[in-house]
């Protein structure tokens, strides 16, 4: 399946006012897969929204090349911007007009046939059909961003570029956008989304990629976890003996076990394959096992391990 | 180019300039006062009949070949009304540079030029757009004054001489012609200066010495070192023209989609 975004050596360098030049997004190779929300996470000033700004032809690439909806950015902008829905860092609204102008303004810039009719239905399934004819400006920040996520979806793009979508709002209005943009998964839409909320991140995105001016990793949140940790698996006895530690370390495919009061800690490779039989062994060196889950690495443990440690960030 | 979106753009601006009561004020009651002043003055001295014996030989020679057939009165009033009618040429200067800065400082305090920018609008229709938005309430405005100053001059003169004199072809240049490139020089100027500034005051306040010029040939008039003739006026619009030409060519480098993306701050 051909991705709806591809970036191939994606590069954006910048001249600052001191003439020194200053590398924004630096060889970025990327696939977007048809109906994928995926994250883009990185720290700030990481080149992210300068990501968006050039797949969404805002700024020109320096160097490398970008297809977006199969269209190649730099020759067929036009076509790009039409297949593209944005939702800005702040959303930029036209505080002196009603909510419904602002969307008619945007309904019209790109075309839309039935302009009303879209109108009403994003105001509705945002919950700002009431407030239709009230001035933007006296939205509180949450509807702003409701307002600014229909405007992006207004034309009906096939793909969505999401900058820090839930930024700012109270968790209720955050849970609302959150839920609309697993809809527009569901409606087959592809997300391209950059937040900074890492619990948004993975429960939302089928991949992510850790972004620090360079691509540092891309993957399923499961996979990175893997890959960077070992699993580890707590087993919580009725009481703790040292002949446990010694019967689970026996095994080869253990490669560390700590005992934390009732608990034991066990770190290996393939915890469905071993488990069984660290459950017999335990049992047989007379444990009572109350229960066993695994120990899981949030996905900020994984992003700070990514970003924070040099060798892979480099 | 696409006639909806530029459409769309203009309506926009309107909106918002409607909903701005500060330079709606400076849109409707500053081409009202300048159009009030020169009719008082005609009213004031009574229209063309009945006037004080003027001493013609006293006005400026250009001026009296000008008041060939007129009496010295009439000669003497067209010669104050004359001042005066300079004062249109502000207005097509004045509007644009209230309007300009905050279609375009308003963008950038809102933060909606990226949105804007990410639609399929081209950046040469959103400059023409924005152009034309404080162009046309500009020229409408000089047209609509100048038109009341004509009905009203009519009531006030009842020579018919004196008042075809008074609208002679060089006003007709002016008015037509100079104040349309006026009023583009502007908002080409106001689109510069808003460029740098996030405050449209500030840029208001720089554009709006464009008036300084007006102000010049007003005095120069009055002092008898210019006669506002055909000459002058076709050589001012000329002149103007130029500089707009100069004005739009680096108003559109200005207007660059990156440029005001990642230099507009």
């Amino acid at each position: 399946m051909a991705a709806m975004i591809h970036t191939d050596h994606l590069t954006r360098r910048f001249r600052t006012k001191d003439k020194t030049e200053l590398v924004a997004v630096d060889n970025l190779t990327i696939d977007v897969q048809p109906g994928e929300i995926f994250g883009f996470l990185g720290p700030n000033g990481a080149g992210k929204t300068t990501t968006i700004r050039l797949l969404s032809c805002l700024i020109a690439p320096s160097s490398g090349t970008a297809t977006v909806n199969g269209y190649t950015v730099g020759q067929q902008n036009q076509a790009i911007r039409q297949s593209v829905g944005i939702l800005t860092e702040t959303p930029g609204m036209y505080d002196r007009l009603s909510a419904a102008t602002n969307l008619r303004i945007f309904a019209r810039l790109y075309g839309v046939a039935d302009a009303d009719a879209q109108i009403a239905r994003y105001l509705r399934l945002l919950g700002l059909w009431d407030r239709r004819d009230d001035e933007a400006g006296g939205f509180s920040k949450g509807m702003r961003q409701k307002l600014a996520l229909a405007r992006a979806l207004l034309h009906e793009p096939p793909i969505l570029f999401l900058d820090e979508p839930t930024a700012g709002l109270d968790p209720e209005a955050a849970h609302l956008v959150r839920d609309f943009i697993a809809e527009l998964r569901q409606q087959g839409r592809t997300v391209f989304l950059c937040t900074h909320n890492l619990d948004e991140a993975d429960r939302l995105c089928d991949r992510i990629a850790v972004f620090k001016t360079h691509l540092i990793a891309v993957d399923t949140p499961t996979n990175l976890r893997r890959k960077l940790f070992s699993r580890q698996v707590v087993f919580h006895l009725r009481a703790m003996a040292p002949q446990l530690v010694a019967a689970v370390k026996a095994h080869p495919f253990v490669d560390e076990v700590q005992a934390i009061d009732n608990k034991l800690v066990v770190r290996m490779h393939d915890p469905e394959l071993h488990n069984p039989t660290l459950i017999r062994t335990l049992v047989d060196a007379g444990a009572d096992i109350q229960f066993v889950g695994e120990l899981r690495y949030s996905l900020e443990d994984v992003y700070l391990q990514l970003v924070q440690t040099p060798s892979l960030s480099a | 180019m696409n006639r909806t979106r530029m459409t769309t753009i203009i309506r926009k601006e309107w909106a918002e300039l409607y909903k701005n009561s500060l330079v709606l004020s400076t849109v409707v009651f500053m081409p009202l006062i300048l159009t009030a002043l020169p009719l008082v003055i005609l009213w004031a001295s009574g229209g063309f009949e009945g006037s004080v014996d003027v001493v013609v030989s006293e006005l400026p020679p250009q001026m009296v070949q000008q008041c060939q057939g007129l009496s010295g009165a009439a000669c003497n009033q067209i010669f104050i009304v004359s001042q005066f009618m300079l004062l249109f040429m502000m207005i097509p200067l004045i509007i644009p540079a209230a309007i300009a800065p905050y279609s375009i400082v308003g963008e950038k305090t809102q933060r909606s030029l990226e949105p804007l920018l990410a639609s399929p609008i081209t950046t040469t229709e959103l400059l023409l757009a924005k152009n034309l938005a404080a162009v046309i309430p500009a020229i409408l405005a000089t047209w609509v004054s100048f038109g009341i100053f004509v009905v009203g001059a009519r009531l006030l003169i009842h020579d018919t001489l004196a008042f075809n004199h008074l609208f002679a072809g060089r006003w007709l240049i002016a008015i037509f012609l100079l104040a349309p490139l006026l009023a583009i020089l502007s908002v080409d100027l106001s689109i510069m200066v808003s460029s740098r500034s996030n405050d449209p005051r500030v840029a208001q306040q720089i554009a709006s010495l464009l008036v300084l010029p007006v102000v010049f040939l007003l005095l120069g008039q009055m002092l008898g070192f210019l006669i506002f003739n055909n000459q002058v006026a076709i050589l001012f619009s000329v002149v103007a023209l130029g500089i707009d030409i100069v004005l739009t060519y680096v108003a559109v480098q200005v207007f660059d989609r990156e440029a005001i993306l990642t230099r507009w701050q």
